[in-house]
């Protein structure tokens, strides 16, 4: 267990290299850092001296690898748009997004898991159907316009909720709900998929024939091994998560992450994006570790070996 | 004379339907026996023939396609086809209880052997964590697992199929049931595992007086350990009757066909072909007319058309078929 966990560990860091890499060149090849430096509307010679300054000259590689050293030592570079370190710019918002990352999971998981439960069990009747319908609008509808039917319906008609910012609980709660909706049809789906195929175990029958209550059925013996593929899909919506974070942030001007991804594009600002990036793979890359170390922890077969 | 509140199970006019896309399947047709305390009897038919579905049909365990109706349907006297759901699993996995067909997935990967051994006791005999426990482990070494109590922290998956078998049928027991329906315990085992796993069957069923049906395929079990036979053929029971009689004058000619199909040592020709009555079992789907075995019988007539009647002999053997005694 413990070599896996390290060789997955290495295997994290190659891919947080790799994703650095091609983020780096990527924004690299979208603009013009030094023109970003300079200013919109600065004088050619300006822009010239900028790039010789900050020795955007070089070949790109060289400049990746300088970034890279820089980055192993702790240095995240400057802002160029608020002109202060990016590391504590980064970081002071990184709490604000896990939290909204963690709450609309927790609402996903919450909405898909008795709802997933509830169509296994009653298979094919209106009740399936009806969270079918549900999972259907969620997956249909993009996350910024129901975030918008949100707003429209508790900030505006009903006046019960705050429209943007993220100073109190409250101002978490459609965010939350806009962000796991997104992702609380996958899991329904495949909680639903799950306990329609473990209902049928023969375990299940010898679970019957116990006497064991049907709440004791489904839950003890059946929803424990319909949640092990849960585990692994997990990480992945969390990465969708984060990714959506920056839709949902924006639209509430929520304080975090995405919201800070979001004005460093308006504003070209390459290094915030660049350790943003960093950091979201890195996070994403520990999240999917997790889950796995999670997935192998459920499984006994692999656990009890 | 058997006094009546001897007897643990009754079925009367047992059948079971099964919704299938291309019509209904007629699993079990009209089926009836009984089962007294103490008393061993066994089901024995080709595969196929509805003997799985019987069983679940006595523990309301029938999947969601299948459908049951009974005259009666009684365990210990009580009506088991008018009793609710609350009172079915209040007698199930206690006072009755099943070993299934499949011992390698009957026991869920999940759990623990001691944390599902115990969960039937825990909750019908409202006893405590160690006390379940302690009978668990007193089970365990009952149908012969070594270091019983570390047993209990292993997961099916560490277990061999001999011993998830066992731990099936110390779990079928733990509660102290009055019934007990083995389907084909032992097919799925190793020879030498086989026989071991049914003496311990026998043994434990004469120590404890249960009542118990057992499903097989396999003859020779059969002559050994069964009070009463039936044998049951594209679902029904054609023949039944005390072993005995049953292994000694066979009436039916599915039964003689079987019975021949067992080997003797000596008189069998080593490489022989063993129970294989020569023909396939008609489609149970949609209405059967006449006697279903009609087309295999060597003994048909045009009379094998219609319905053939139940015969019965004194000692309680029954057959269904056109002939008195076809030997
Ligand atoms: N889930 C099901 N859906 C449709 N038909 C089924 C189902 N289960 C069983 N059957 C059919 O019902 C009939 C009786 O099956 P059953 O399992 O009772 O046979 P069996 O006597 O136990 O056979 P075996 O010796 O192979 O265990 C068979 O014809 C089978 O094809
Ligand atoms: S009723 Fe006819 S076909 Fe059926 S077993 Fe008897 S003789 Fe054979
Ligand atoms: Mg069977």
């Amino acid at each position: 267990m413990i070599g896996y966990i390290l060789k997955r560990l290495g295997l994290a860091v190659l891919v947080a290299l790799a994703v650095s890499a091609i983020a780096f060149f990527l924004l690299r090849m979208s603009g013009d850092i030094a023109i970003a430096i300079a200013g919109e509307g600065a004088r050619q010679e300006d822009i010239e001296l900028v790039r010789r300054t900050y020795g955007l000259d070089r070949p790109l590689l060289v400049q990746y690898a300088e970034w890279l050293w820089n980055t192993l030592r702790g240095d995240f570079g400057t802002s160029i748009y608020f002109k202060t370190a990016v590391a504590p710019l980064v970081f002071a918002k990184l709490p604000t997004t896990l939290l909204l990352g963690v709450l609309s999971l927790g609402f996903a998981l919450l909405v898909s898991i008795p709802l997933g439960v509830l169509a296994a069990v009653y298979a094919n009747s209106w009740i399936d159907r009806l969270a079918l319908a549900i999972a259907v609008v969620g997956q249909a509808l993009p996350n910024f316009f129901f975030a918008l039917l949100l707003v429209m319906l508790f900030s505006i008609t009903l006046r019960w909720l705050p429209v943007s910012g993220s100073k109190t609980w409250a101002h978490f709660i459609m965010p939350t709900i806009a962000l796991g909706y997104y992702v609380a049809p996958a899991f329904m789906r495949l909680i639903r998929a799950g306990m329609i195929e473990v209902l049928s175990a023969d375990y299940i029958r010898t679970a019957r024939a116990k006497g064991l209550p049907t709440r004791t059925v489904i839950f003890k013996h059946a929803l424990r091994n319909a949640v092990v593929p849960v585990v692994a899909l997990t990480a992945v919506q969390l990465g969708f998560l984060l990714g959506g974070s920056v839709v949902i942030e924006t639209i509430f001007a929520l304080d975090g992450l995405g919201y800070l991804a979001y004005q460093s594009i308006t504003y070209k600002d390459f290094p915030v994006m660049q350790v943003i990036v960093l950091l979201l793979s890195v996070l994403y890359v520990l999240l999917t570790l997790a889950a796995d170390i999670a997935n192998a922890w459920l499984d006994p077969r692999i656990r009890v070996a | 004379m058997a006094h009546s509140s001897d007897i643990v199970l009754e079925v009367d006019g047992l059948s079971v339907d099964i919704a299938t896309p291309g019509g209904t399947l007629h699993a079990v047709r009209d089926i009836s026996f009984s089962v007294k305390r103490g008393e061993t009897l066994c089901l024995v038919g080709e595969s196929g023939c509805g003997k799985s579905m019987t069983s679940l049909a006595i523990m309301d365990l029938l999947p969601k396609a299948a459908k049951k109706t009974a005259r009666r349907l009684a365990f210990a006297g009580e009506d088991l086809s008018r009793a609710g759901r609350s009172r079915i699993n209040a007698l199930r996995g206690n006072r009755m209880s099943m070993i299934f067909q499949e011992p390698m997935t009957a026991l869920n990967p999940a759990y623990t052997i001691g944390n599902q051994l115990v969960e039937a006791y825990r909750l019908h005999k409202r006893a405590s964590e160690a006390e379940a426990r302690e009978r668990a482990v007193f089970l365990l070494g009952k149908v012969g697992i070594a270091n019983a109590a570390e047993r209990l922290g292993q997961y099916p998956h560490q277990l061999s199929g001999g011993l998830r078998q066992r731990v099936m049928i110390a779990m079928a027991l733990m509660c102290g049931p009055e019934l007990l329906i083995a389907d084909e315990p032992t097919t799925a085992l190793d020879v030498t595992i086989q026989a071991q796993i049914l003496r311990l069957l026998v043994d434990l069923q004469n120590e404890l007086g249960i009542a118990m049906v057992l499903i097989t395929h396999d003859l020779g079990i059969v002559a050994r350990i069964a009070d009463r036979v039936a044998v049951m053929y594209a679902g029904q029971i054609v023949e039944e009757g005390p072993t005995a009689s049953l292994f000694n004058a066979p009436r039916h000619p599915y039964t003689q066909g079987l019975i021949a199909c067992i080997p003797v040592p000596g008189r069998t020709e080593p490489g022989g072909r063993l129970g294989v009555i020569p023909g396939v079992v008609p489609s149970l789907v949609g209405e059967v007319r006449g006697c279903s075995f009609r087309d295999r019988c060597g003994k048909a007539t045009p009379a094998c058309l219609d319905a053939p009647p139940v015969r019965e002999t004194a000692d309680g053997h029954r057959w269904r078929c056109i002939l008195e005694n076809a030997a």
